[in-house]
């Protein structure tokens, strides 16, 4: 049996706790050992961004860490934007825009979108494409993905909702 | 897609980090941001016996800008480098040159050190380091020295560090007032690395002579290269659309560009010498010295053409 490290982090605001090789990388520690699915893996090795999560507030790739460096850290997944009732305006907007078709970079697309109107909460279309760009969707409906991040830009500015909680 | 297993250590300390590189040696991998060295181990292309995670050393997280100066700790973000407004006002070219590097999630993990120690001949710091002379400063348990950036650089994905040394900080020295700049790449995609990059740093005296030339260009062989020849073809000379064509020449005509997956040789020259020559105009526009010399609509021809 090999050595297995105990991990203590905030996942979605709720602790956790588990224990994992060194070797576990985030996003497998989240869908096995923590049963959070909705992170999904791609490439492993970074390229394709499905597997996004915020960590301490930004978006990283989870394939690209392991689990073992984000003791005491804070990670939010796709899990962690509506955990109950209404969905998030940018999951709500993906819906509407018909931006998903298969689904499967849908979290991350999300996740990379949510910081990217954190940031710039008014984007055009060209700094919406460069944003997401680490992003693929093999379906190829970045039309639509485009035009979903813009419609949330607009449901979340100020006067209109704002982002919820 | 599972590296193979390793033994993992998260020094809180410098000496901590470099008694465990002089125990280990050339089994243990330093991490930092991961962003290079993780995609190796996950295809088990590296196979570290000892993992030295380096992120909790918040000593080698310091970014300051002084008037000499940009001196980046080892383990400063990329996107610190990237939203710092003073390092756009003092030194553009380095603001310029991160936008390229990955894509947001990338740069928020990705650190300065890792991706000048990594040392991808198509990445965009280390380019940006040659062209500037940047200064490596290396620890190790035994002491510390420091190398220009282009002894640091020894081949492809090599470099001058020893297996018991780390990186811990560098320096990018600013250049003489009256100094343009210009980073500029062509990759197959956005945030991709570079078919060819360029960092070119141009000077020019009071009477509008070039009195400064850099020009490092990076995907070409194994390390990033300067255009010595071509720099030296500049000095002196008044800027014109002849010069600036001529010397974008002379720096295509000095590569050995390889032929790859991604692009044949030549194709690779040809886009050097259009980057160049491009970088040059663009220097020569932001050195706040002279008039334009209606380069940009010759430019924009030989782009429809």
């Amino acid at each position: 049996m090999p050595d297995t490290i105990s991990i203590d982090l905030t996942v979605n605001g709720v602790a956790c706790t588990g224990s994992a090789e060194a070797r576990r990388s985030l996003v497998d520690f989240l869908r096995i050992d923590l049963g959070l699915t909705g992170t999904h893996v791609g490439c492993e090795h970074g390229v394709c961004g499905a597997c996004t999560v915020l960590l301490n507030g930004r978006t990283v790739r989870s394939c690209l860490l392991f689990a073992v460096q984000v003791r005491g850290a804070e990670i939010v997944t796709i899990e962690g934007l509506s955990k109950s009732g209404p969905l998030h305006p940018l999951q709500q907007a993906f819906q509407e825009h018909h931006a998903l078709q298969c689904g499967f970079c849908t979290p991350g697309m999300i996740l990379a979108a949510l910081e990217l109107l954190k940031e710039n909460p008014a984007p055009s279309e060209e700094e919406i494409r460069v944003g997401l760009a680490g992003n693929l969707c093999m379906c190829t409906g970045y039309v639509n993905i485009v035009r979903a991040v813009k419609a949330a830009a607009e449901a979340m500015a100020p006067g209109r909702g704002g982002i919820p909680e | 897609m599972k590296p193979a297993p390793f033994t993992y250590f998260a020094p809180q300390s410098v000496s901590e980090a470099l008694a465990l590189l002089r125990e280990h040696g050339e089994g243990a991998k330093v991490l930092a941001g991961g962003q290079s060295l993780v995609p190796l181990m996950n295809f088990r292309l590296v196979r570290p016996q000892v993992l030295i995670d380096i992120n909790g050393l918040s000593e080698l997280a310091s970014l300051a800008v002084s008037d000499g100066g940009v001196t980046a700790g080892a383990l400063v973000r990329q996107w610190e480098l990237e939203r710092s407004s003073e390092v756009a006002r003092r030194l553009p070219i380095l603001s310029e040159a991160i936008r390229f590097v990955g894509h947001p999630a990338i740069r928020n993990r990705g650190t300065v050190g890792g991706s000048l120690v990594h040392a991808d001949p198509a990445a965009e710091l280390p380019v940006v380091a040659v062209a500037l002379a940047a200064e490596f400063q290396l620890q190790s348990a035994q002491g510390s020295r420091s190398l220009q950036a282009h002894e640091f650089y020894t081949g492809y994905l090599s470099t001058a560090i020893a297996s018991d040394e780390l990186l811990v900080k560098i320096h990018l020295p600013f250049s003489p007032p009256n100094t343009g700049w210009c980073f500029t790449e062509i990759a197959r995609r956005q945030g991709d690395f570079a078919l060819v990059a360029v960092a070119l740093l141009l000077g020019f005296n009071g009477n509008g002579s070039v009195s400064f030339a850099r020009i490092a260009l990076g995907g070409i062989g194994g390390v990033p290269v300067r255009a010595g020849t071509a720099e030296e073809s500049l000095l002196g000379k008044r800027p014109s659309e002849t010069l600036f064509r001529e010397a974008a020449q002379v720096a295509a005509q000095g590569l050995e560009p390889e032929n790859d997956i991604h692009a044949s040789a030549a194709y690779r020259r040809h886009i050097a010498e259009v980057l160049v020559r491009r970088a040059l105009e663009t220097a020569r526009t932001r050195s706040g010295s002279l008039s334009g010399f209606g380069f940009e609509a010759s430019m924009r021809k030989d782009r429809d053409a």
